[in-house]
């Protein structure tokens, strides 16, 4: 075999590869809305059109389902009190990691992504508990305050990695030109940061919007979306589901695309 | 306008000491340059001026007052970073006015000031543009002009022209000069650049491993080395230093020639390399590397074993391996103690 016959072999392969990726995101995507601008009938029917008919029964019953609004109203509430919270407390830390050197900051970073490695499950039953003494169940707050940690780790990683691009050279510069700390942080450092802390902040609210299982154990009647459908999937009918699903992936969908720029900075890879 | 005094400041960072005890005076409206290798600390004393970085002991005085205990904005200073530092959001105008707005000028005198020192650095067509819309040289000027709209006492310059291609910094170095002269400042200046420092300064400090070798001015410092590091340090190329043998009182042998010197227990000689001329009786130097620049020729040879080097007229082109005779100018030769590596009078 020659040389280039070889590259092109290697060629295909490669391109293979990236279809076959393309798919396995793209699919699902495509099967949902399909399934949800369908009308009830088409959704159980095979095959697929591959453009919809945009026939919007499915979403109109969604829509009109009870408590599916309620629900729609609390995951919105809840995603923002989460986004609130996780930038409030996280861009901060991630300040103060970016411009400051503490004893313990490797083991301090190291422990914020730890968070991650507990199982939300374990921590559910007796977080349950408290949140019950202390009367947080059932509450808005009181998911939004699981959510936050969860969505924490994030924002500090995120806002860490946007501050320590911001030279510190440009806050000395505005010290000297009579600025003391908040000033320059306000004046200089927070217009440049602004729209990564956006970007972290809409990463914060999508982690809490597609959140099911805390949603799920800590709520009953403050269900936030996620948990009203997991509540009512197997009563539920299938044109129900599909509209749901697709009612909950959009908006996560649009704003993590809307900030995917930041999203790779986080792991240091330039997306230029 | 004002009289810096830095008094016995010393400076370290964990275990490493950055500074050692620096004392230094630096008089109103004097052109001040800190000359020294990196890591000399040269940063770190202009950074304690600046209230960037807190000494660990020590006084800085600016003005007749002690500032080493307030914050950079009270200090009656501004600075010219080696990036810059022009504020990436703001127009070339609001660069400049930053500092004025800080100070709640009325909008009228920050215009009038504004539109001043953009026409003292030549960037009046740039008022309006971003930062990334200028080249280097026209963010060093915008960093410059945002100092000078200040009209501070002391205006601090850390390696300005180290990030600008060489024909510029050319440029940038005699407007610098000009420009600072006329502002009626007091200057620091730092840089590892010994023309740049030769140039521009009243006076250059120069300063190795945290402390001040030597204070004094361009020509003095040339010339009259206090230490051999200065000597070793300013000069291209740098001062040559041959080993000498005591022959009497106040007589060295050096590579067989005898010399008047100081009366001491040892001494090493010292010359310029564009203080020697061939001659009949001289140091036997053999020539390695002949190198023509044109107004001149460098010579690299060796002197009874020692490196050697010597700029002599461009007519004379010895080949390698041929052995030159170099007498040295009687009143240049120097003198330093091998032990104490500071100069002999």
């Amino acid at each position: 075999m020659s040389e280039t016959s070889v590259r092109r072999a290697g060629n295909r392969v490669f391109i293979a590869g990236v279809a076959l990726l393309i798919l396995w995101v793209l699919l699902p995507i495509w099967l949902l809305f399909v399934n949800a601008l369908s009308a009830p009938a088409e959704v159980t029917g095979f095959p697929k059109r591959f453009i919809p008919s945009f026939d919007l029964a499915s979403l109109s019953f969604f829509f009109g389902f009870s408590g599916v609004i309620d629900a729609l109203w609390n995951s919105v509430k809840v995603a923002a009190l989460t986004m609130i919270l996780s930038i409030g407390v996280g861009a901060p830390a991630g300040y103060a990691l970016s411009r400051f050197d503490f004893p313990g900051k490797e083991t301090f970073r190291f422990l914020v992504v730890m968070t991650r490695a507990f199982p939300l499950p374990l921590l559910a039953l007796p977080l349950a508990v408290m949140f019950i003494r202390t009367g947080l169940d059932d509450t808005i707050l009181g998911l939004a305050l699981v959510h936050t940690t969860l969505a924490l780790p994030f924002a500090v990683l995120i806002t860490f990695s946007l501050f320590s691009g911001i030279p510190l050279e440009l806050e000395e510069a505005a010290w000297t030109l009579g600025c003391n700390r908040v000033q320059a942080f306000t004046k200089v450092i927070l217009p440049l940061a602004a729209p990564g802390i956006a970007a972290s902040a809409v990463f914060a609210f999508v982690i809490s919007w597609n959140e099911v299982f805390a949603a799920a154990v800590l709520t009953v009647e403050n269900r936030t979306l996620t948990a009203f459908l997991l509540q009512s999937l197997d009563v539920s009918p299938l044109p129900l589901k599909f509209a749901g699903g697709a009612a909950l992936v959009l908006p996560a969908l649009f704003f993590i695309f809307a900030v995917r720029k930041y999203l790779f900075a986080m792991w240091g890879i330039a997306n230029r | 306008m004002a009289v810096i005094e830095i008094k016995q400041v010393a400076k370290s960072f964990g275990s490493f000491t950055a500074l050692h005890s620096v004392d230094l005076t630096i008089a109103d409206q004097e052109f001040m340059v800190l000359l020294g290798a990196s890591g000399c600390g040269k940063t770190t004393l202009l950074r304690i001026i600046a209230g960037l970085e807190t000494p660990t002991i020590g006084e800085v005085w600016i003005g007749g007052r002690r500032v080493d205990h307030l914050p950079p904005r009270e200090r009656g200073i501004a600075m010219v970073f080696q990036n810059y530092a022009v504020f990436p959001h703001l127009t070339v105008f609001e660069n400049i006015a930053f500092g004025l707005r800080m100070k709640k000028m009325d909008q009228a005198e920050v215009t009038r000031r504004v539109n001043r020192t953009a026409e003292l650095m030549h960037i009046e067509q740039l008022l309006k543009r971003y930062s990334g819309e200028l080249s280097g040289g026209q963010r060093q000027r915008v960093a410059v002009a945002r100092a000078l709209a200040m009209e501070p006492d002391v205006i601090l310059m850390d390696e300005p022209l180290s990030n600008l291609d060489a024909l510029l910094r050319l440029e940038m170095r005699a407007e610098l000069k000009g420009v600072l002269a006329e502002s009626n400042t007091t200057t620091i200046y730092v840089t590892h650049d010994q023309v740049e420092a030769m140039s521009l300064a009243d006076r250059i400090s120069v300063m190795n491993g945290g402390r001040i070798v030597q204070a004094a001015n361009p020509v003095e410092v040339y010339r009259n080395p206090a230490a051999r590091f200065v000597g070793s340090f300013i000069g291209n190329p740098p001062m040559n230093f041959l080993k000498a043998e005591p022959a009497g009182a106040g007589k060295w042998q050096v590579a067989g020639q005898v010399f008047d010197g100081p009366a001491s227990a040892a001494a090493e000689f010292a010359i310029r390399p564009e203080d020697l001329h061939p001659a009949e009786a001289g140091l036997p130097a053999e020539v390695r590397v002949v190198e023509p620049l044109g107004p001149h020729t460098l010579v690299t040879a060796s002197v009874a074993g020692q490196p050697f080097r010597a700029v002599l007229e461009s007519n004379l082109l010895p080949a390698p391996g041929d052995v030159l005779h170099l007498a040295p100018v009687p009143d240049r030769i120097r003198w330093f103690d091998p032990a104490t590596q500071s100069a002999l009078r």
